[in-house]
Order: C-alpha cells, then sequence, then structure tokens
C-alpha cells in the first residue's frame, strides 16, 4: 500500500484573507516576526500498490482536489510498511 | 418554454428558481434531482443557491463531479440557456463551463442584503430585458463570491464582452467588481446575486424578472413562430 499526503495552498499572488486574520492574531498574541501566513489543506490517501499511483494522484489533484485557476498543489508518495 | 431547476443535496434556492419561473414569469418548470438521466426535454436549465454537499473540498467542487453536471455540458453545447446563480455559479465555474474562480469575500463575512448591480451587456440572452449600464438592486448572500481570474483571462472576459453585470459598490473584493459573466458562446450565466429572489414587489424588488424575461423573449423569437 501507498499513503499519499497532498498539500494545497492557494497560489502567491492569490488573496487569503483567511492567512492574513491569521498573521494578524498572531501578531496581537505578541508574535510580530510573523510576517505573513497562508493557510491550505492537507490530505491523506492510502492507496493499493500499482505503477500509476503518481500518475493518478496528478489527475485527481487537477479535477478534483485542487482548483488549479487558484490553488498549488504538491505531494508525497511513501510506501506503507504493515508491521 | 421548459425550465429544469437541477436540486443537489444540500441546494437551497431551488424553490425560489422554481417560483420565479414558473409563478413570477409564468413559464413550465420542474425540479429535478440531481440524479436524473437527461435533461433533453428542456429547453433552459437553471442551477440554482445553497450549499451542494455542504460545499466539502470547495464550493461547487463535488456537485460539479456528479453525472448530471455532464448532462449540463452537453445541453449547454447545443446553446441552450445554462444559469447559475451563487452555489450554481460555483457548480459551473468548479465543471468548467465558465473561466475563473470564486474566493473567499475579502471580509471574510458572510454577506446577506441588496447590492445595485450596473447592467455590463444587455446584449445576451439573458440581459437582453435591461437597458445598457441600467443600474438595478439584487440581493446577494454569500461568504464565498470574491470573483478571480487571472489577467489573460480577464482580457478575455473583456475582449468578448463576457462580463454581464458588475457591482456598483464592490461588497466582496471581485475582480474588476464582477458580478455575472458568460460563457464566450453566451448562453452560460453565472452570478453570485439572487435574481429569483427578486420577482415581485412584496419580495423587495422585482429587477430580477427582466432576467427571466430576457431568456423567455430569446427562446420564443428563435422557437415560436410568428412570435
Amino acid at each position: 500500500m501507498k499513503k499519499v499526503k497532498i498539500y494545497i495552498t492557494l497560489k502567491q499572488g492569490v488573496l487569503d484573507p483567511q492567512g492574513k486574520a491569521v498573521q494578524d492574531s498572531l501578531n496581537t498574541l505578541g508574535y510580530e516576526d510573523v510576517l505573513s501566513a497562508r493557510v491550505g489543506k492537507y490530505m491523506e490517501l492510502t492507496m493499493d500498490d500499482h505503477a500509476d499511483v503518481e500518475k493518478q494522484v496528478e489527475e485527481m489533484c487537477v479535477k478534483l482536489l485542487a482548483n488549479p485557476v487558484i490553488e498549488d498543489y504538491a505531494y508525497t508518495v511513501e510506501e506503507v510498511v504493515v508491521s | 418554454m421548459k425550465f429544469a431547476v437541477i436540486v443537489f443535496p444540500g441546494s437551497n434556492c431551488d424553490r425560489d428558481m422554481y417560483h420565479a419561473a414558473k409563478d413570477a414569469l409564468g413559464a413550465e418548470a420542474e425540479l429535478v434531482w440531481y440524479q436524473t438521466a437527461n435533461l433533453e426535454d428542456y429547453d433552459a436549465i437553471l442551477v440554482p443557491g445553497g450549499f451542494s454537499y455542504g460545499d466539502y473540498l470547495r464550493c461547487g467542487a463535488i456537485a460539479a463531479t456528479s453525472h448530471i453536471v455532464t448532462e449540463i455540458k452537453r445541453e449547454a453545447a447545443k446553446g441552450k440557456p445554462v444559469l447559475g446563480v451563487c452555489n450554481g455559479f460555483q457548480i459551473l465555474l468548479e465543471a468548467g463551463l465558465l473561466p475563473g474562480a470564486l474566493l473567499r469575500n475579502k471580509n471574510l463575512k458572510f454577506m446577506c442584503r441588496f447590492e445595485d448591480l450596473v447592467v455590463e451587456n444587455s446584449k445576451t440572452m439573458f440581459s437582453s430585458a435591461y437597458e445598457e449600464k441600467q443600474v438595478i438592486s439584487l440581493p446577494i448572500a454569500h461568504g464565498e463570491g470574491n470573483y478571480y481570474c487571472d489577467d489573460a483571462t480577464l482580457k478575455q472576459l473583456k475582449a468578448n464582452n463576457q462580463i454581464v453585470f458588475t457591482y456598483a459598490n464592490n461588497p466582496n473584493g471581485s475582480v474588476e467588481d464582477i458580478a455575472g459573466i458568460v460563457n464566450e458562446e453566451g448562453n452560460v450565466l453565472g452570478m453570485m446575486p439572487h435574481p429569483e429572489r427578486a420577482v415581485e414587489s412584496i419580495l423587495g424588488g422585482d429587477d430580477g424578472l427582466n432576467l427571466f424575461k430576457s431568456v423567455l423573449n430569446n427562446w420564443r423569437e428563435a422557437y415560436v413562430t410568428g412570435a
């Protein structure tokens, strides 16, 4: 089995009001070194082993998991070791 | 003329849309559950607002993968009018029937109130009953209505006259005050404000009725002999 970890973030240049609110709150708490914050999504998929896992994950990101108009995505594929 | 009002799990403006088409406009209309096999028998398709699939993942994203959206694409390709309002607009964007995307409102607030809109293009099948540059008042009710597209897309929207409605006082941060756009062919309109909630004065205004009248008038001119 494979464990797929997918990270989705708003593209640079796309306004992230939620990230801005988080940054403002951190600054209010006294963390004045925080210059910016971007809020994204993290997803985990468990998939059966086969040769095309990466190709399929790429497709899934474009078709559904991310909206390429406003979001970037990145992922890692790891072997699940069954103990 | 027969309208289909698509009902997804989580739609909540479907009855209003039905009421607008059936009672206010006086056309035929049917509520169509999203698992329905085909839309061939309808002359126009209305995709209502709400929270389809609980806005999971992104607003409209899950609904955009449903079978009925494939049907909507098929009918849209034939030139039939397709109107998506609010969550319906989000679904049409996620389905790729319209360009761009909708982001959280700039102020992060859900806003529910009347807004003034400017009719930027009165030559579409959805806006021909309005005057060019006419200011109309329609209710908005959304948390993610901040229209976004890249510069190349914006240029294209302008060059093809695809911007149909803009906000007079931009409430949500939309690029170029955009409130509603059509596709290049002009038969798919997506908009955040709710014309179906403003079809009779008892509801606080009837500026939305002319949108439905436009669709009906254009259909009659095209399909009813002697009209």
